[in-house]
């Protein structure tokens, strides 16, 4: 069964919270799907028993040798990635969409296309079970198929080596790396917080959540930071029939964890945080059967 | 901040990006608190909420809307009538956006995996393929004072992309003298469109080792980029040292730091501009602003 933890609003915790769920259990794949922004790794070290090469689409590349400086490519872009630079033609390679329409129309086979081949993929065994996470390189796009191919492979591990629970931890946001994230999960847990953003933002994120067929859960972290909003996501939330996993209060004690590279509830295990993590875990997991 | 600044009589202009790995450090809070402190200081700025996925500057900012743009992308209308399925579109589309089954006459697009490049239109040669828009999002505009303006983007939900209504949403920018970019967290294709388009980038991060290893991946990027950039930690106090130290061992520059405060914290949750009742932040961050703009302004003499 596949959990995904999302949020919308970066930064409301949940590194955290699937830190603390992947260590409540021994046969869990750990999915860490913020391939922008991969952290699980650092609290859990796992080994790498395999890299696999993401190709995130392709950069067109002018020959200069051959260019003629005609400018038709130009013409055809609709990225705007086509300039004439002191003379001279030249494609933006953080503009191109690698659509590879200029390298069709030069009329001089003077644009080639190259893969973008620096993202990875990794998996390996962590302490509670197995995990897999990908590393998109930095201004790459098309995260979401990486998310598919993360998705993939902890599938096959958990198939594998007989794990029964796959835990998602997404991006923030709400575009393709989202979507990619929550299609076909039969949970999903939205942790939020309680500011106006984190509000607003969980509104859009239930909006893109309606569109699946699946079971959604809200978490509200923080909540004493702010009662009444808290109080405002609750009933938002009853308003749409969104069941609330529970609420952990603000503690530093997840700050110190991270620090020491444990998750919470390896930190202070019975700590009143810890165990209602636990009670949230126990509500979640009785869903997922 | 009394005296008029002699150096900004208009002859200059900068774009600022404030920008950070980590979703949830802060960007949204020092956008806002910057964008307050320089028009309370008249200065003639916009803010762009680059934000498109998850906007909230808006929350914060309110202003009269003068204008809303609607951002389109085009996706092609196969004619099943003049189509010969010969598959050059299918061939052409480097998204597989065009699904098809030649012996079935079956042919589809999917329009949530197009890009709108245009090739399948180039592609058909029975003039089989026309175009329509699609709605990504909207540009919003709004009029905060005489001399400062909010942008704001705002992808439509469901969209897999957010970069052209970021694009966009610069663009319409580009006249100000003083552009605040609010960024999209991480560091692929809408935190680059964003950050390329600055002449500083202002890094927020947390003393946490996610926010350091985030705060490393955003340095690596903009070296890469060739942008002058700087640092501010916020919630400082929380954590550990590791983040001031990478900056110490990179000679990275240490713009402030913003301590750990519930009531900064309560006061963002409500909605407020965390800098608003806060002169001693208010005055640190004109104090910033200006070392940016005499030494990264571009110079429009």
């Amino acid at each position: 069964m596949e959990l995904a933890i999302i949020s919308g609003k970066g930064g409301t915790g949940k590194s955290s919270i699937s830190a603390a769920f992947a260590t409540l259990n021994q046969n869990i794949v750990l999915a860490d799907c913020d391939v922008d922004a991969a952290n699980l790794y650092i609290i859990f070290n796992p080994t790498h028993q395999d890299e696999q090469v993401y190709i995130a689409g392709q950069t067109a590349v002018i020959d200069y040798s051959i260019c003629t400086n005609c400018g038709i490519c130009k013409e055809y872009c609709r990225f705007d990635a086509i300039h004439f630079v002191n003379g001279q033609i030249e494609i933006s390679e953080t503009s191109c969409d690698g659509c590879q329409l200029c390298s069709r129309v030069c009329p001089h086979s003077a644009i080639t296309m190259v893969n973008n081949d620096k993202s990875r993929m990794y998996s390996g065994a962590f302490r509670n079970g197995k995990m897999v996470y990908g590393r998109l390189a930095p201004g790459e796009e098309n995260s979401g198929k990486l998310v598919n191919m993360v998705r993939e492979k902890a599938k096959t591990i958990a198939k594998e080596n007989g794990l029964s629970h796959i835990i998602i931890d997404g991006p923030p946001g709400i575009g393709c790396a989202v979507i990619s994230s929550i299609t076909g999960v039969d949970n999903v847990l939205i942790v939020t917080e309680p500011t106006i953003s984190g509000l607003h933002d969980l509104e859009r994120t239930l909006e893109v959540v309606s569109k699946f067929n699946l079971k959604a859960w809200v978490l509200v972290n923080k909540y004493d930071l702010n009662p009444e909003m808290t109080a405002k996501i609750e009933a938002k939330c009853n308003s749409l029939n969104i069941a609330i996993a529970g609420k952990l209060p603000f503690c530093t004690d997840v700050v110190d964890a991270m620090v020491s590279c444990k998750s919470i509830v390896e930190w202070k295990p019975d700590s009143a945080l810890s165990k209602e993590i636990a009670s949230i875990w126990k509500k979640i997991e009785n869903n997922l059967q | 901040m009394r005296q008029p600044d002699y150096y900004m009589t208009n002859n200059k202009s900068i774009k600022i990006a404030i920008a950070s790995g980590k979703g949830g450090t802060g960007k949204t809070l020092l956008s806002t608190s910057l964008f307050y402190t320089l028009q309370q200081n008249h200065k003639r700025v916009t803010l762009v909420d680059c934000d498109a996925e998850e906007p909230n500057d808006s929350v914060f900012i309110q202003g009269k809307n003068t204008s809303t743009t609607d951002v389109t992308q085009r996706v092609p209308i196969i004619d099943e009538v003049k189509c010969t399925f010969c598959g050059k579109c299918h061939e052409y589309c480097s998204y597989k956006a065009i699904f098809i089954i030649p012996p079935s006459k079956i042919i589809k697009v999917m329009e949530d995996l197009c890009h709108g490049c245009g090739a399948c239109t180039e592609a058909c040669k029975f003039g089989a393929i026309t175009e329509k828009d699609v709605s990504l999002g909207k540009v919003n505009t709004y009029s905060v004072s005489n001399t400062s303006t909010l942008i704001e983007t705002r992808m439509r939900v469901g969209v897999y992309s957010p970069v052209s209504v970021i694009k966009k949403g610069i663009n319409q920018a580009s006249q100000n003298e003083i552009i605040l970019l609010d960024s999209p967290p991480g560091t692929s294709c809408p935190f680059i469109q964003t950050v390329s388009r600055a002449d500083y980038v202002i890094l927020i991060t947390e003393p946490t080792p996610f926010g350091l290893s985030d705060l490393r991946q955003s340095v690596e990027t903009l070296k890469t980029m060739n942008k002058p950039y700087g640092v501010i930690i916020n919630r400082a106090g929380l954590g550990d040292s590791s983040v001031q130290d990478y900056l110490k061992q990179n000679s990275i520059p240490l713009l402030m730091e913003i301590p750990f405060d519930k009531e900064i914290a309560a006061n963002y949750s409500r909605g407020e501009i965390v800098a608003k009742g806060k002169p001693e932040l208010q005055e640190k961050l004109l104090e910033i602003f200006k070392d940016i703009y005499e030494k990264y302004g571009i110079s429009n003499n």
